[in-house]
């Protein structure tokens, strides 16, 4: 399901059919009909909904959209999205880097299995990812009691919104390095381990150059998720303004409250956001393709 | 030369023996670390995605299967869950459709634009799905740019089971895209020669040679595409209405029996969901297997 993410491949040049006489080539009237159509309904679901974002935001003029972003309870949201995204995309780097180790550097029984049980949270649902920590850590829950007995807070505070979100995140990083450090192979590692280097130094001085990119694509998008997870967040979240409101959150709020300036004037900080991943991205490309 | 016998055999025997004592059955390597990142990986693995969805089933099954019926066959549940499959079906259709013809016009054909474009694609990949869920609704509202347009014409968008589509055709786009993109690429040019030189019509070529080339990959994209679909959560709230039986999506009535504090029924619909989408990665995976088989990039 690597897809989903769209790995960084290296961009291929399409031949492009040059001669009007080419065989692969549709007659010109066919041709424009279908650049017409993808880039018409490209425009109408991808860039119009961009654009509306940032319309509306500033819908009021430059002075509503700053104050919007300046109330205490976005900057609440801003700080508390930033500390979430910080700590899950720490955690998932180190797991990432460690899983795609295991399993691109060695053969054994049972990897495949592995590599689906990583991938299995792509395939469920936002909330459900949030469900399942309420079920074992709220008030009702397996640890709630114990919890309780403690005066341990997870469900409706920070712990509960970095869970749901690494679950939410968890296979981002590992998806990006696994293909391509199965495709590097071992026999970089290999060298460098008879030549008497330690493990850790073989993976800091020849693994990790040759993974770099990819690594830094797959935190970029584990990023983005990070921040914008709005599903798995809202079932954990208990919506605490100004202490366990996100980002997203704090939009959907906002939003409901009737205050469409100041919920898009957030939206589209997360919509910069999401540009420059997506910018990084088509760089990053051109990068690998380079080299 | 019995004694180098002996001695090849003793090592052979060595060698199996040390192989099948190592964990996981795993071939000798050079490179160390296999024990503590497999560990670290496994031990992960368990305590975020496996103890956590395992107490999900655990918490089905103290639940009596009368109990578990009457929640899944009450008249919300199915509604939501018809709804749920039915648009995300209809949607991972139009993105099947919409798809096929952004990748070809990105890969085959050259136009101004085409290299934005096609970095665009990724929007939905990238864009929060509450930021998406309110500039759709903002769009398609009766005051909006496009909703206003439709009005002209009488169609509702907002607040419309119509509008849940619009959402899903949104965040499914990228999927049939990106999986359909390599595969094109990776056409040879050879086969659609020797199709046009043995005559062949350019219709029966696209038809006929590319298009079950391409088949697999567009059927993941479609697969994977309509899982995506059937967990959207918030991408579909805003635009949706949220009307119980009408257009309340399956994941929204997890959350609200969940703050009616009715952890039963959110968690049986849960695991039904989650089972679905258990059996489409299961179909996914074939159909990746199929899709590298048939352009030979196995």
């Amino acid at each position: 399901m690597s897809v989903a993410l769209g790995t960084l491949q290296p961009r291929k040049k399409s031949e492009t059919p040059s001669a009007a006489h080419d065989v692969r080539q549709e007659p010109r009237i066919v041709r424009w009909i279908v650049i017409a159509l993808a880039v018409l309904f490209l425009f109408l679901f991808l860039v119009l909904p961009l654009a509306a974002v940032f319309a509306q935001a500033f819908a009021r003029g430059v002075d509503a959209y700053f104050n919007a972003l300046l109330e205490p309870d976005a900057l609440a949201a801003i700080r508390l999205t930033l500390l979430v995204a910080a700590i899950v995309v720490a955690l998932n780097v180190v797991f990432g880097v460690t899983a795609a180790w295991a399993i691109a550097k060695f053969e054994f029984a049972g990897k495949s299995l592995l590599i689906t049980l990583i991938d299995l949270p792509f395939s469920v649902s936002p909330v459900i990812s949030g469900l399942v920590f309420v079920l074992l850590f709220g008030a009702q829950g397996y640890f709630g009691a114990f919890l309780q007995a403690h005066d341990i807070q997870i469900i409706f505070a920070l712990p509960g919104l970095v869970l749901a979100t690494l679950l939410v995140t968890f296979p981002f990083v590992a998806r990006e390095l696994i293909p391509l450090m199965q495709e590097q192979g071992t026999q970089d590692e290999e060298a460098a381990i008879s030549l008497g280097a330690s493990g850790l130094q073989t993976f800091f001085r020849v693994t990790l150059p040759n993974v770099k990119w990819a690594l830094l694509y797959g935190v970029l998008l584990c990023n983005a998720r990070a921040m914008g997870e709005f599903g798995a967040v809202s079932v954990v979240s208990g919506h605490v303004r100004g202490e366990t409101n996100t980002m997203p959150l704090y939009v959907e709020i906002l939003y409901n409250e009737y205050k469409f300036t100041a919920a898009f004037a957030v939206a589209s900080l997360l919509a910069l956001l999401a540009l420059v991943t997506l910018i990084a991205k088509a760089l990053l490309e051109q990068r690998t393709a380079t080299e | 030369m019995t004694v180098l016998t002996n001695t090849h055999e003793r090592s052979l025997r060595r060698h199996a023996s040390s192989t099948a004592r190592r964990p996981f059955g795993r071939r000798p390597s050079v490179i160390p670390g296999f024990g503590i990142t497999l560990g670290l990986t496994l031990t992960w693995l368990a305590l975020i995605v496996l103890i956590p969805l395992g107490g999900l089933f655990l918490k089905t099954a103290t639940l009596s299967p009368d109990q578990l019926w009457a929640i899944v066959s009450s008249r919300r549940t199915l509604n939501a869950l018809k709804l749920s499959f039915g648009l995300s079906l209809a949607a991972a259709a139009i993105n099947l459709v919409a798809g096929a013809i952004v990748a070809w016009a990105l890969v085959r054909y050259q136009f101004p634009g085409r290299r934005i474009f096609d970095a665009i694609v990724d929007i939905p990949f990238a864009l929060p799905t509450a930021v998406a869920g309110i500039a759709l609704t903002s769009l398609f509202a009766a005051n909006g740019w496009l909703g206003s347009i439709l009005a002209l014409v009488g169609i509702t968008v907002s607040f419309t089971p119509l509008g849940i589509l619009i959402a899903l055709i949104f965040i499914g786009l990228p999927f049939v895209v990106r999986t359909v993109q390599p595969v094109l690429l990776d056409l040879e040019a050879e086969v659609e020669e020797a199709a046009a030189t043995l005559g062949a019509s350019r219709w029966q070529t696209v038809t006929k040679v590319i298009l079950p080339t391409v088949l697999p990959a567009l059927l993941t994209g479609f697969a994977l595409a309509f899982a995506r679909a059937v967990g959207e959560y918030g991408s579909v709230i805003f635009i949706a209405g949220n009307l119980p039986n009408v257009s309340e999506i399956a994941p929204l009535l997890i959350v609200i029996r969940l703050e009616e504090f009715k952890y039963a029924d959110a968690t049986a619909i849960a695991v039904l969901m989650l089972i679905a989408a258990f059996l489409i990665l299961l179909v996914v995976n074939r159909l990746q297997r199929w899709s590298e088989l048939r352009s030979g990039r196995l």
